[in-house]
C-alpha cells in the first residue's frame, strides 16, 4: 500500500479561482483604458503609465524585500494595478519624477505601511492621488486636450476638464444653460473627447471594462450600482429643483472620474465592505459626499475624497452590517 | 419550478462518473470487518464470541444507549476477532471479524425480488421494526433512525422530506437507487410516513438527476401524498436546513432541529433500508456505495457488505492507479480522507473516492484579499474570513456571537477561497472550543 497518501481535513476540493486570477481579470479589464488613453494622449500618456507601473512595482519589491524583510510577491499583480490606476487619475503632461512620488506614497503610505496586501485601510492608488493633488496642485490639475498632442510630452496643449469649467463658471454666477454651451456634447463625453486623467476621460472603455468584471464575477453589481444610482438619484433631485444652478444628472456621471472610481477604485477588494448590505451602504456614502464635494468644496473634483472617506468607515460598516444568518429573523419558521 | 435554498452556496464540478452504471453486487469476499461503532452515539455491546458461527443478518452487537443503533453480522462464517483495529475514523475501534464461510441467510429474511406494497403495522411496531434492524440515517450522517422517528413532546410532524438530492460531486449511489429501487424506496417512504403520522412527503432531488425525477414522479402517482420536487443544481442543497428551505420553505431557527418547523428528513438510501427491515424483515448489513476516481479505471456503483475492506471495493473498479494521491470516504466536499484503504465499509460509506495527485494535494495558502467570496458562498450567512483569525487566536466569546455553532461544515468557504485559506480547518477547532463552553455552562 502506498503509504504517501495525503490526509487533510475536507473539502477535498477547490475552486479554480486564485489571487492571481482575480488580479489578471482586474488588469484585462483595464486594458481598453489603457488603449484609449493612449490614442488620446499619445507619447505622454506612455509615458506616464510605464513610469507609474514600474516604480509601484519596484517600490514594492523594494519596501518588501528590505523594509518588510519578506519575500516580495510581485506576481499576485496587486502592485501592477496600483501602478495602473495611479497612472489613470493623473494627467498625461505630469513630469515623470511626480509620477514616480506618487508610486512611492501609494505603494509605500498606502499600502505596505498598513503590512501589505490585504491589510492596508485605504485604496493605495488614491493615496498616491491625493497626496499628488495637494503637493502638486499645478501639475496634477493642467489636463492636455486629447487627441492635439500625440507627440508632446510636457510641453502639450493643456486645456480645463469640463467639470472646472463648470465650477468656475457657476462661481461667476452663470446659469447653468448658458454654460453648457460651453461644455463638450454628450456624445465627446461618452467616447472621451474632452480633457482630464488618463483614465477617467473614456466611458466607453470604462463600461466594457465593468462588464467583463461583471461577467467574470471578479466584481459583483453591488458597488459600481449604488454609487452611480445614489449620484443620479441626488444629482438628479437637485437638477430637477433647480435646473439653472445644477447640471443635469448625466453630465455628473459622465465626467470627472465617476465612473472609473466607481468601478475600478471603489470595488477594491482590500478596501470595500464584506456584504452586499454594506457595500450597498458604502457605495451610497461614496455617491453622496462626491455630489456633495462637487456642489459644495473647493476641489471641482469630489469621488476620490469620497471614496477615501468610505474606505476609512469601512471597518466600521464591517462590524455593524452582518449577513442576515440563517434561521435567524423567522422565529418559527413560518 | 426548480427551487432551491436562499442564500450562498456553490457550483463545483459534478465529475458524476459512474452515473450510468449499474448497481453491481460485489462479490462476498473472505474476511469481513464489522466495527460496532457505525453510528452518532453509543457504541453497541457486542453479543458473539470468538469462534462463534453466524448467518447473514444475525445480531453481533446490541445497541448500546438510547442513541445507537444495532449490528448484524454481513455473511455467514466464523468470528475470528474481537480486538480493536482502525476504521474510516482514524482512530482503532472495537470491532468483530468474521472468517466468511458460504453465504447462509437467516431463515427470516425475505429475499424474494418480488415488491412488498402491503403495510398494516401500526406506527409504533414499524419503529420497533427499524430500531431492530439497526437502521442509521444513509446519507452520511448516521444518525440512528429510530430517533428521528420520535418526535418530541410537543412538537408536531406535518412533512416528510426525503433526501434525493446527492449535492456531493462524484458520487452516485442515491441516484442509482432511485433508479433501480425507485418502487421500493416509495413504499419506504409511506412506511416511514406512517410512522411519523405525516400525510405528505416530498422527495427532492437536484435536477442534474432528469431520469432519477422522470422515474419516480411517475410511480409516485400511485402513492398517495408522495410528490417529487426537482431542485437546482447547487451545493450543498442536501444540507438538511437547506433541503427544508428549500421544498417548503420554511427555516429551521438557529441552533434548532428540522422539527421546529414540523419537518422530518430522511436520506433515499434510509427509505430503502426501512422498506427492507419492515417488509422483508432484512437488517442493515449492506449498502450502496459509489466507488470513483478521474484516474480510476471503471468507476462503478457497488452493492456491498458492510465490513468489506475498502481495498476490496477499489480493486474491483479497477484497482489503485499510481498516481493515486489521497483516498477519500464520502464525496469530495465533506468527506474524510484516509490514511489506509485497509479499513472496513461501514452503514455510512456512501462512496470511495480516489484523488490524483497534485489534485490531492493543498495549495499554497494567501494572506485573506477581503474579496468577500467565502461570504456569499456561505449558506448559513456567516463570514469564514472572520471567525478564521478568532478562532486562530482562541477568542471564543466573539466567534460564539459570530454564531460559529451554526456551521454545517460544508466547505464552501474554503472551497471558494481565491487565497486558498483553510477557512474550515479552522472554523471547526473554534466550533469545538466553544461547543466546550457552551457545555460546561449549562451544568
Ligand atoms: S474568500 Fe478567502 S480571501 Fe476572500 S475574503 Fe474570504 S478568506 Fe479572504
Ligand atoms: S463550512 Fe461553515 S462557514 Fe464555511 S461555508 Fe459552510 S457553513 Fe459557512
Amino acid at each position: 500500500m502506498n503509504n504517501l497518501l495525503n490526509v487533510s481535513l475536507s473539502p477535498h476540493a477547490k475552486s479554480s479561482d486564485s489571487v492571481n486570477k482575480l488580479m489578471r481579470n482586474v488588469i484585462i479589464a483595464m486594458l481598453p483604458i489603457m488603449l484609449f488613453s493612449f490614442y488620446y494622449f499619445g507619447i505622454g500618456a506612455i509615458i506616464v503609465t510605464l513610469v507609474s507601473i514600474t516604480s509601484a512595482l519596484m517600490f514594492e519589491w523594494i519596501i518588501s524585500k528590505f523594509i518588510l524583510k519578506r519575500e516580495p510577491n510581485l506576481s499576485d499583480g496587486s502592485a501592477l494595478i496600483t501602478g495602473m490606476l495611479l497612472a489613470f487619475n493623473v494627467p498625461s503632461n505630469l513630469p515623470f519624477w511626480i509620477v514616480m512620488i506618487g508610486a512611492l506614497v501609494a505603494i509605500g503610505v498606502g499600502k505596505m505601511s498598513f503590512g501589505g496586501l490585504g491589510t492596508n485601510i485605504f485604496n493605495p492608488a488614491l493615496v498616491g492621488r491625493v497626496f499628488l493633488l495637494i503637493s502638486f496642485p499645478v501639475q496634477t490639475t493642467s489636463w492636455p486636450k486629447p487627441l492635439d498632442s500625440f507627440t508632446s510630452y510636457t510641453d502639450a496643449v493643456t486645456g480645463a476638464t469640463p467639470l472646472a469649467i463648470l465650477k468656475e463658471e457657476l462661481k461667476k454666477g452663470e446659469k447653468v444653460s448658458d454654460i453648457l454651451e460651453k461644455l463638450p456634447s454628450f456624445m465627446d463625453l461618452f467616447i472621451g473627447k474632452i480633457g482630464g486623467s488618463l483614465g477617467e476621460v473614456a466611458a466607453l472603455a470604462i463600461l466594457i471594462g465593468m462588464i467583463y468584471m461583471l461577467a467574470t464575477k471578479t466584481i459583483t453589481w453591488h458597488i459600481p450600482v449604488s454609487v452611480l444610482g445614489s449620484i443620479f438619484v441626488v444629482a438628479g433631485t437637485l437638477w430637477l429643483i433647480n435646473d439653472e444652478k445644477f447640471i443635469n444628472p448625466f453630465f455628473h456621471l459622465l465626467t470627472g472620474g465617476i465612473l472609473l472610481g466607481a468601478v475600478f477604485m471603489a470595488t477594491d477588494y482590500v478596501t470595500s465592505p464584506m456584504t452586499g448590505k454594506g457595500q450597498i451602504i458604502y457605495g451610497i456614502g461614496i455617491g453622496v459626499i462626491t455630489i456633495i464635494i462637487r456642489i459644495a468644496g473647493a476641489y471641482p473634483e469630489g469621488i476620490s475624497f469620497a471614496i477615501l472617506i468610505m474606505n476609512g468607515l469601512t471597518p466600521l460598516i464591517n462590524m455593524y452590517i452582518k449577513p442576515k444568518r440563517f434561521g435567524e429573523v423567522v422565529k418559527n419558521g413560518k | 419550478m426548480l427551487k432551491t435554498f436562499a442564500k450562498g452556496g456553490i457550483h463545483p464540478p459534478e465529475n458524476k462518473l459512474s452515473a450510468e452504471k449499474a448497481i453491481e453486487i460485489l462479490p462476498v469476499c473472505e474476511m469481513v470487518t464489522i466495527p460496532i461503532s457505525q453510528h452518532i452515539g453509543a457504541p453497541a455491546k457486542v453479543i458473539v464470541k470468538k469462534n462463534d458461527t453466524v448467518k447473514v443478518g444475525q445480531i453481533i452487537a446490541e445497541s448500546g444507549g438510547f442513541v445507537s443503533a444495532n449490528i448484524h453480522s454481513s455473511v455467514s462464517g466464523t468470528v475470528q476477532k474481537i480486538e480493536e483495529t482502525f476504521d474510516a475514523s482514524g482512530y482503532k475501534r472495537m470491532s468483530v471479524t468474521i472468517k466468511v464461510e458460504g453465504d447462509e441467510w437467516l431463515e427470516t429474511i425475505d429475499r424474494s425480488p418480488e415488491v412488498v406494497r402491503q403495510c398494516t403495522l401500526s406506527s409504533e411496531e414499524i419503529v420497533k421494526k427499524i430500531t431492530a434492524a439497526g437502521i442509521v440515517g444513509l446519507g452520511g450522517a448516521t444518525f440512528p433512525t429510530q430517533i428521528k422517528l420520535m418526535i418530541p413532546k410537543g412538537m408536531t410532524a406535518d412533512t416528510l422530506i426525503i433526501n434525493g438530492v446527492e449535492c456531493e460531486p462524484y458520487l452516485t449511489a442515491d441516484d442509482r437507487l432511485m433508479l433501480e429501487k425507485g418502487e421500493e424506496i416509495l413504499v419506504g417512504v409511506s412506511i416511514l410516513m406512517k410512522a411519523l403520522n405525516v400525510s405528505k412527503a416530498i422527495i427532492g432531488i437536484e435536477n442534474n438527476k432528469t431520469k432519477a425525477i422522470a422515474h419516480i414522479d411517475n410511480l409516485a402517482k400511485s402513492f398517495q401524498g408522495i410528490s417529487v420536487q426537482a431542485l437546482k443544481v447547487q451545493y450543498p442543497q442536501g444540507g438538511e436546513k437547506q433541503l427544508i428551505k428549500a421544498c417548503i420553505g420554511r427555516e429551521v431557527p438557529s441552533g434548532g432541529l428540522p422539527i421546529a418547523v414540523g419537518a422530518v428528513v430522511q436520506n433515499v438510501g434510509t427509505a430503502f433500508a426501512v422498506y427492507e427491515a419492515v417488509q422483508k424483515n432484512k437488517p442493515l448489513f449492506e449498502r450502496v456505495v459509489t466507488v470513483t476516481g478521474k484516474s480510476l479505471k471503471k468507476p462503478s456503483n457497488f452493492l456491498a457488505r458492510v465490513g468489506t475492506p475498502l481495498t476490496a471495493l477499489i480493486e474491483a473498479a479497477g484497482g489503485l492507479p499510481d498516481d493515486t494521491g489521497k483516498i477519500i470516504s464520502g464525496g469530495p466536499m465533506m468527506g474524510k480522507a484516509l490514511r489506509s484503504a485497509e479499513v472496513p465499509m461501514t452503514k455510512g460509506t456512501s462512496g470511495v473516492l480516489i484523488l490524483p495527485n497534485p489534485e490531492a494535494k493543498r495549495k499554497i495558502i494567501q494572506e485573506c484579499i477581503r474579496c468577500a467570496k467565502c461570504v456569499s458562498a456561505c449558506p448559513m450567512g456567516l463570514e469564514p474570513y472572520l471567525m478564521m483569525p478568532l478562532s486562530e487566536r482562541r477568542i471564543f466569546d466573539r466567534l460564539e456571537k459570530e454564531k460559529v455553532m451554526d456551521c454545517i461544515e460544508c466547505g464552501s468557504c474554503s472551497y471558494t477561497c481565491p487565497s486558498n485559506r483553510p477557512l474550515l480547518d479552522y472554523i471547526r477547532l473554534g466550533k469545538a472550543s466553544v461547543g466546550a463552553i457552551m457545555r460546561s455552562r449549562k451544568k
